[in-house]
């Protein structure tokens, strides 16, 4: 088993928010607790809904944001400080990849001066080699050096984000944090990508950090799940493994709310209640209010993060190796 | 029997650009129809033409019928009554749809005026009920609040009980749960069944989403760049596609359970409408396609009694499907 590349150990966030005008600042914890550690080579994917805080732990992962509390370390190493040269050499090893390619992009310039704008900052090569680097990086993308002339505008949404991947990949990173990357594309268009990325990923080793809601697609990149519920993992597992036999309430839910062509709705697991709100978080379990088996210690007791046999870590009172895990 | 509806030779041009091409339909009495495509094919705009809402610039021909009455060119007070009263719609984005600076209260109130003709204690009374028909918690309380005081699945409910305040024979969902998280995605379409079950109504279901489609509708219609390319109950389209565009896109879908395989993506994007062949659309892209195929585009043909699919290659295509379920 080789050593993770990158280690995050319990980081916590919290934002001040104020409920209109006059409200009272509340704090909101958007991620309380996070640990996860990512192995060379491999995938781990985070699932979960909107505000279950996976978008503030890829930030924190890449030092975009610094965690209130514990800390990450990358290689072995921990975080430099933000804007010191140690800082900008570790960030030269990992990039990140937004769902909104045409957000991440400037419509004013060519689509090859974006891709080449990485290597000018970090200063990487001649400018001939520059030059070079740029159409083997469109090759490596599936586009050719016609498409790098282009402006954002004249791509198509599937293009666009070939083109931000192979902005992401021009200081040959060791790490990338892709944060829905496939959400706005069509399903055609997303399979394209989803094998791109599997692709790239066997050639170059890459390290991947792959944030989506999409079940299906993060089960088809990913090696370990993690399963994220109002800044909290509740379900951490390896891919396969963890949505044929979910554990957690929350992830029995998930997985039995995604929809599956030709299977018709028997027996689906409908959550009463609203999505959870991190500004008012429960006490107890997050997830107890809209759990089906809920009981008195839940709404009192947080659950911890514990192992349920094999390489699978459950927080659920109700979850427990001997009780559920004998069938595996 | 005459269709619910029935739309024939439906085509759209925007300023000279074609971006429907021909569109067959019919729709049955509380029949649950889904439209399934990507982008840019007509799902959306199929609808818009039939209920007269696409802007004056578009150029609209063919045939819309709701109970044997052709709509397209109807006049503006009888498209009034039809709209929201036979046909309602709900959108992807409910937020925006409702008006965020009037209560919820009032804008019911409105869609009860307008179709059902109530006054008073009756439009309260007749408001409460729909609250409550679509599960909104303490509805009495609830009626005097904001739509931003709700939150998204709660929206996309309050806009199915203003959808149904006209009693409507038939209602459009396009791409309804679309910006719901998971959990409520699922809520909202057990929602949209129980309702039609309740009220007979016929519902067309439009999504990108092929399981939010096959799980909730009856029949389901393939659109592609304008045409729709195959048309079959829900559960032969899933086991047995034969359109290779039908067949790819359940392919390019990662499955959530057994073996990981590489995703079969279908090469190529979607062509651009203003530079269509004369073939057939799918061409370009299609691993079966042969000479024939870019000389003209192929109409719907019948394979079984009641499934239609647009493609000269359809044996070829089935047979390629069948010899890799036989491998």
């Amino acid at each position: 088993m080789s050593a993770p590349l990158v280690e995050v150990s319990s980081i916590s966030r919290s934002y001040s928010m104020r409920s209109g005008m006059f409200g009272r600042a509340a704090a909101v914890h958007a991620v309380d607790g996070v640990s996860l550690g990512i192995r060379k080579g491999e995938t781990l994917g985070l699932v979960g809904e909107s505000g279950s805080g996976k978008s503030t732990t890829g930030r924190i992962v890449l030092g975009l944001e610094p965690p209130d509390l514990g800390d990450v370390r990358f290689d072995g190493q921990p975080m430099a400080a933000v804007g010191t040269k140690a800082w900008r050499a570790q960030r030269a090893r990992m990039q990140m990849i937004f769902q909104d390619p045409l957000g991440a992009l400037d419509r004013r310039l060519p689509v090859a001066t974006q891709i080449r704008e990485p290597l000018d900052i970090h200063g990487l090569g001649t400018p001939a080699e520059r030059e070079d680097r740029v159409g083997e990086l469109l090759r490596a993308v599936e586009l050719t050096p016609a498409h790098g002339a282009r402006y954002p505008g004249a791509l198509s949404g599937g293009q666009r984000q070939r083109i931000v991947l192979a902005r992401a990949l021009a200081t040959k990173p060791d790490f990338l944090v892709c944060d829905e990357p496939v959400s706005a594309l069509d399903v055609s268009i997303q399979a394209q990508v989803v094998n791109l990325l599997a692709d790239l990923q066997a050639q170059l080793g890459l390290t991947l950090l792959f944030i989506s809601h999409d079940l299906r697609v993060v089960r088809q990149i990913s090696n370990v799940v993690a399963v994220m519920y109002l800044g909290r993992i509740v379900e951490i597992g390896s891919a396969d493994d963890l949505f044929a036999h979910p554990e957690h309430p929350y992830t029995r839910a998930l997985v039995s709310a995604s929809p599956a062509p030709g299977r018709r709705s028997a027996g689906r697991i409908v959550l009463t209640g609203d999505p959870p709100n991190p500004a008012a978080r429960p006490q107890g379990c997050a997830f107890h209010p809209r759990c089906p088996r809920a009981i008195a210690r839940c709404a009192s007791e947080v659950p911890t993060l514990s192992s349920v046999g094999g390489d699978r870590q459950v927080a659920c009172h109700l979850v427990t190796g001997a009780e559920t895990r004998d069938a595996a | 029997m005459v269709p619910l509806v029935s739309i024939q030779g439906l085509s759209v041009a925007f300023n000279g650009v074609a971006v429907l091409r021909g569109v067959d339909l019919a729709l049955g009495k509380g029949e649950a129809l889904g439209l399934v495509g990507e982008s840019g094919s007509g799902k959306s705009v199929t609808w818009l033409a039939a209920l007269g809402l696409l802007p004056r610039h578009a150029k609209v021909t063919g045939s819309v019928r709701l109970h044997g009455r052709e709509l397209l060119g109807a006049p503006a007070h009888e498209l009034d009554q039809i709209r929201g009263g036979r046909i309602a719609m709900i959108f992807q984005d409910p937020a925006s749809a409702l008006n965020p600076v009037l209560t919820i209260r009032k804008q019911l109130s409105e869609a009860l005026a307008l179709h059902r003709d109530l006054q008073g204690e009756a439009v309260k009374a007749e408001a409460m009920r729909l609250l409550n028909l679509v599960g909104t918690p303490d509805a009495a309380r609830r009626l005097s609040a904001y739509p931003h005081e709700f939150s998204g699945g709660q929206v996309q409910r309050i806009m199915i009980a203003m959808a149904l305040a006209g009693n409507p024979d038939v209602l459009i969902a396009d791409e309804p749960t679309t910006a719901l998280d998971a959990t409520i995605q699922a809520q909202i379409l057990e929602l949209l069944s129980s309702v039609r079950r309740e009220m007979g109504m016929a519902m067309v279901l439009i999504s990108h989403d092929l399981g939010v489609v096959a799980e909730n509708c009856d029949r389901v219609a393939v659109m592609y760049a304008g045409r729709i390319v195959e048309q079959a109950p829900s559960n032969q389209l899933f086991a047995d596609p034969v359109h290779p565009y039908a067949q790819g896109l359940i392919g390019a879908l990662p499955p959530l359970d057994g073996p990981r395989r590489r995703l079969t993506a279908i090469p190529g994007t979607v062509p651009d409408p203003a530079r269509m062949s004369d073939g057939c659309a799918y061409a370009p892209r299609c691993a079966l396609a042969a000479e024939p195929c870019g000389l003209a585009a192929p109409t719907l043909a019948p394979i079984a009694s009641d499934r239609t699919v647009a493609c000269i290659r359809a044996e070829a295509s089935r047979r390629a499907l069948l010899g890799t379920a036989a491998e």
